[in-house]
């Protein structure tokens, strides 16, 4: 039974969805406003992969209650580009070859524009920290340093 | 199931009353795992995030009282960082930012795991739980509130508000055994601070027996200090590690905790 009603403003535009009262926000971006950019993995907290922003802040979607989001504002990977463009940290992405499967790859890419909005130009260690909750299966990381590396510089 | 969202601690404490089998979510770093996996379904939600009360923390005199709604992140920043170095330094180490961006102090307190990482600097300084329901309320000195693993001592309609912490007097630390510097779970932690009023070492640890535990000592007996502490854990072997492994981690954490808080 959908007993709840969702007011969310998802990258600027408002949504409504009726959602079951324990669903994730992780759920309703990929399967009720067709916004598959977060991707799904562990549905707990563990990779990051479903990193969106909530009131600018970075949290896990798959840990946010669905209730919890209405009347708050997101932005999910889909709303970092502007004008139909890409986002600097999704062209030093593509640029540096630090995507393989990419499911990583969005969550890594939003966890990077929060960490460079606060700190545009972080160390080592501090893209260490900032990346810590991001898993890649992939890639063995070094790649993802260039392209944080790339962005900053940019 | 239902979700209930109180925009004031009263209207909480009234849908509390009137639903106590609502589960409260807060941050929802420990119940949306549980819910994401099936493994909880509780009749009702009490969606907690829009009480505005429950958030941010303010200083009396020496005491700091911090809102049940605390992140991570906001200990991690100063100036309360500053007055509560531990609880800086263990928030520090607490999953990832996404983690620490929605966890929260209070909700630490009421999943109440013996691994709980803010649980062992609440300890050293003389932390009370404060707790309220439409029957008044009561603070309950966090020792006292943790009652087991994952046991504490939130009575019917119960909700905790806040906790009260002694600003460190002395210098303070905070050390975790893990396999990784993020992302997990301690296989043993420590909070060691040196009260320079009272000239008293204060050491908590966590991950070492049911609920995380208290031992002090005066200054002057500092010598045995690292083997009590070891002492009085009762750690148990687990897939994170092993009893005697445990009990010489903590050894050598009083160790390097001391040596840090006293040089
Ligand atoms: C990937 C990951 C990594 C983690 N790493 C760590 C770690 O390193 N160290 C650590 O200690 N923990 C860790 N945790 C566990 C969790 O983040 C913490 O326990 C956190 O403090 C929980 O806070 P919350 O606000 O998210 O709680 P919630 O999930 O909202 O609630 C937790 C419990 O407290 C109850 N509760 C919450 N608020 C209240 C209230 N005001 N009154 C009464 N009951 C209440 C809830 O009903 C529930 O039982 C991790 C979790 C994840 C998913
Ligand atoms: S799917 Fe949310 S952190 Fe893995
Ligand atoms: S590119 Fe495959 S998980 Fe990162």
């Amino acid at each position: 039974m959908l007993a709840v009603r969702v007011e969310l403003t998802v990258n600027g535009e408002r949504h409504e969805a009726d959602v079951w009262a324990g669903e994730s926000l992780l759920y309703v971006l990929r399967e009720r406003l067709g916004l598959p950019g977060s991707k799904n993995a562990c549905e707990q907290g563990e990779c990051g992969s479903c990193s969106v922003l909530l009131d600018g802040k970075l949290v896990c979607a798959c840990l946010v209650l669905a209730a919890q989001a209405d009347g708050h504002e997101l932005v999910t990977v889909e709303g970092l580009g502007q004008d139909g463009g890409l986002h600097a940290v999704q062209d030093a992405f593509t640029e540096t070859g630090a995507v393989q499967c990419g499911f990583c790859t969005p969550g890594l890419i939003v966890a990077t524009a929060d960490l460079l909005a606060r700190n545009p130009s972080p160390s080592d260690d501090e893209i260490r920290e900032a990346l810590s909750g991001n898993l890649c299966r992939c890639t063995g990381y070094a790649k993802i340093f260039d392209a944080v590396r790339l962005a900053a510089g940019s | 199931m239902d979700v209930l969202t109180p925009r004031t601690l009263d209207e909480a404490l009234r849908l509390k009353a009137e639903r106590p089998d609502a589960v409260p979510i807060q941050g929802g770093t420990d119940v949306m795992v549980e819910l994401n996996f099936d493994r909880a379904r509780p009749s009702a939600l009490l969606n907690l995030s829009e009480v505005a009360e429950l958030r941010g923390w303010s200083r009396e005199n020496g005491t700091i009282r911090l809102g049940a709604a605390l992140t991570y992140t906001e200990a991690m920043e100063m100036p309360l960082a500053d007055a509560l170095p531990a609880l800086a330094e263990a928030s520090r180490t607490v999953g990832g930012p996404q983690i620490r961006n929605r966890g929260t102090v209070g909700g630490n307190l009421g999943t109440a795991s013996p691994a709980g990482d803010a649980l062992p600097p609440l300890l050293i300084g003389d932390a009370v739980v404060e707790l309220a329901s439409l029957r008044g309320e009561r603070a309950v000195p966090v020792a006292a509130f943790l009652t087991g693993p994952r046991q504490n001592a939130l009575a019917d309609g119960e909700l905790i508000v806040g906790v009260r912490v002694r600003a460190a007097d002395g210098p303070q630390t905070f050390m975790k055994v893990g396999p990784r510097n993020a992302m997990v779970i301690s296989v043993v932690s420590l909070a060691l601070t040196v009260d320079h009023d009272g000239a008293e070492i204060r050491a908590a640890f966590g991950s070492a027996g049911p609920v995380v535990g208290l031992v002090t000592a005066p200054l002057a007996e500092l010598d045995g200090f690292p083997e009590r502490v070891s002492a009085a854990a009762s750690p148990i072997d687990d897939v994170r590690g092993s009893a005697a492994y445990r009990r010489h981690s903590l050894r050598v954490l009083t160790e390097r905790a001391l040596e840090r808080c006293l040089q």
